[in-house]
């Protein structure tokens, strides 16, 4: 099979657009939107009060029992049926951010809850409110130990917006389907398509060997 | 360093301030589910004095040090602290008995610091940066005048030098004095100390209960849990044996740890001198 070039550097452009206009504000977005979300149901689930508990364990069982794709189907091509009638993106940013939001907030929950009970305590005892503790002494602890697992839902993310291509947000995969739809040449454009996605997942993952090494400066080695 | 430095403990050693305790408590007690661990405990600790809780292991006296911080919550019985000035101050009453309220847990805590067994120092914080968290976090007193006299209190402590070191980065002893350090930076009414040796080497045990003796001596008002009964012949002004939830001898530390009048007593303190 003789390569086509031409096409190869020309389709480059629209595809790298895609990821720039895309992929990554898309991401970037959801991924926001879904951490602080997460932290909301984190603390949720650990309230004594069993019914905001009871609620925040009823939203991570819909999110994590559910197929992400159908999850973002509802809300673009089912709300309309009840009024409900959202544009490709911010439906998609929607269907992330609670996607996110379900899954961190395990993570977060996990790692609030391997930060020893004495360090609540050391709070209390020079003075701090539960939430000034939280916020203060436990939360900055939690992080080091969430980095990895929220690093690995972040790098999902980032592929798992592709979906939004099916319900038209133009970001990288739809851009290369559509040339790959125009040229016949499926798998030149979709391993572009994967080359692309590979490279930011490279980057973010150096990024979080950065942010380890750096969470990492208090703990004996 | 001295007590008198901060607004809480204003009050002259003279003899007025003698006769009322900082501290009083009555009928304290406390259930975990049907584990009876607090009975019936009275307890005053008078301004300046030193109170040692000993005993052996469930018999309560962590609870009432916790208890008196806050970190448990009784079902009955009553602390009351004293005004922290000469007379003008406001009383400290908290009744178990009824329902208290958050605001009151938070101005009980305001009375008292702890110093834990395992020191539970704020691992992602320096040294400087965990002695001066409450006192700007919380008591909101400028960075400067909190950093300078976190500066002198870790000197006084020989812990100038690891101001910006990491807990991770200090010997168990040293994480201690840092423990007790940050306790002081307070400014509380009382300090409390739970078995603050217990967790550590014994050539470290020294160093700790130095600095624990030199705060006795400059007057401040302490309530120590500990099991190093010679440590508490020779700081305590009075000793508390406890058992089984209920207090069985207090008195002079002296009387009670060389002659107790109670065989339970006698039993207990004969162990802990023989067992090494």
């Amino acid at each position: 099979m003789p390569l086509n070039w031409d096409l190869i550097w020309s389709s480059f452009g629209p595809i790298v657009t895609g990821a720039v206009t895309g992929t990554i504000p898309l991401t970037l977005a959801s991924f926001a939107i879904g951490l602080a979300l997460a932290l909301l149901v984190a603390l949720m689930r650990l309230s004594r009060n069993a019914v905001v508990s009871g609620l925040a364990r009823f939203y991570v069982s819909v999110i994590r029992g559910t197929p992400l794709l159908v999850q973002l189907f509802v809300i673009f091509y089912g709300l309309p049926s009840l009024g409900v009638k959202l544009d490709p993106w911010p439906s998609a940013i929607i269907a992330f951010s609670l996607n996110i939001g379900g899954y961190a907030a395990e993570v977060i929950r996990a790692a609030i809850l391997s930060v020893p009970k004495g360090q609540w305590e050391a709070g209390h005892t020079i003075g701090m409110s539960r939430g000034q503790s939280l916020r203060r002494i436990i939360l900055p602890q939690a992080a080091r130990v969430s980095v990895p697992p929220l690093s690995n839902t972040f790098i999902s993310l980032v592929k798992d917006t592709s979906l939004a291509s099916l319900i038209l947000v133009t970001e990288l995969f739809r851009n290369a389907q559509q040339i790959a739809a125009f040229s016949q040449e499926f798998m030149v454009l979709y391993l572009e398509a994967a080359l692309v996605y590979w490279i930011i997942c490279l980057a973010l993952s150096s990024g979080q060997s950065v942010l380890e090494k750096r969470l990492d400066r208090y703990v004996a080695h | 360093m001295s007590p008198t430095d901060g607004a809480a403990q204003a009050a002259p050693h003279g003899a007025a301030a003698q006769a009322r305790p900082v501290l009083s408590v009555r009928n304290l007690a406390k259930a975990f589910g049907s584990n009876v661990v607090l009975r019936d405990i009275d307890l005053d600790v008078r301004r300046g004095n030193v109170v040692a809780l000993i005993g052996p292991s469930g018999s309560g006296k962590t609870t009432v040090l916790r208890s008196l911080n806050g970190l448990e919550t009784p079902d009955a019985g009553t602390v009351t602290f004293a005004g922290p000035g000469t007379s003008a101050g406001p009383e400290l009453a908290l009744d178990f008995s009824a329902k208290v309220s958050k605001k009151e847990i938070s101005d009980l805590r305001d009375r008292s610091a702890m110093v834990f067994q395992h020191y539970n120092l704020f691992p992602h914080m320096t040294v400087l940066q965990n002695v001066v968290e409450g006192p700007v976090q919380v008591q909101k007193r400028k960075r400067a005048e909190a950093v300078a006299e976190a500066e002198k209190l870790l000197a006084r402590v020989g812990l100038a030098d690891k101001r910006d070191a990491y807990p991770f980065e200090l010997s168990g002893g040293q994480q201690q004095r840092v423990g007790i350090v940050r306790a002081l930076a307070l400014k509380p009414q009382l300090l409390l100390f739970d078995e603050p040796t217990s967790a550590l080497d014994p050539e470290l045990v020294g160093d700790v209960l130095g600095v624990i003796q030199e705060l006795a001596d400059e007057g401040w008002t302490m309530v120590i849990v500990t099991h190093e009964l010679a440590f508490a012949r020779q700081v305590a002004d009075e000793v508390i044996f406890m058992d089984g939830g209920l207090v069985v001898e207090r008195g002079p530390a002296a009387e009670v740890l060389r002659a107790p009048r109670q065989e339970r007593t006698r039993q207990f303190v004969r162990r802990l001198l023989h067992e090494f």
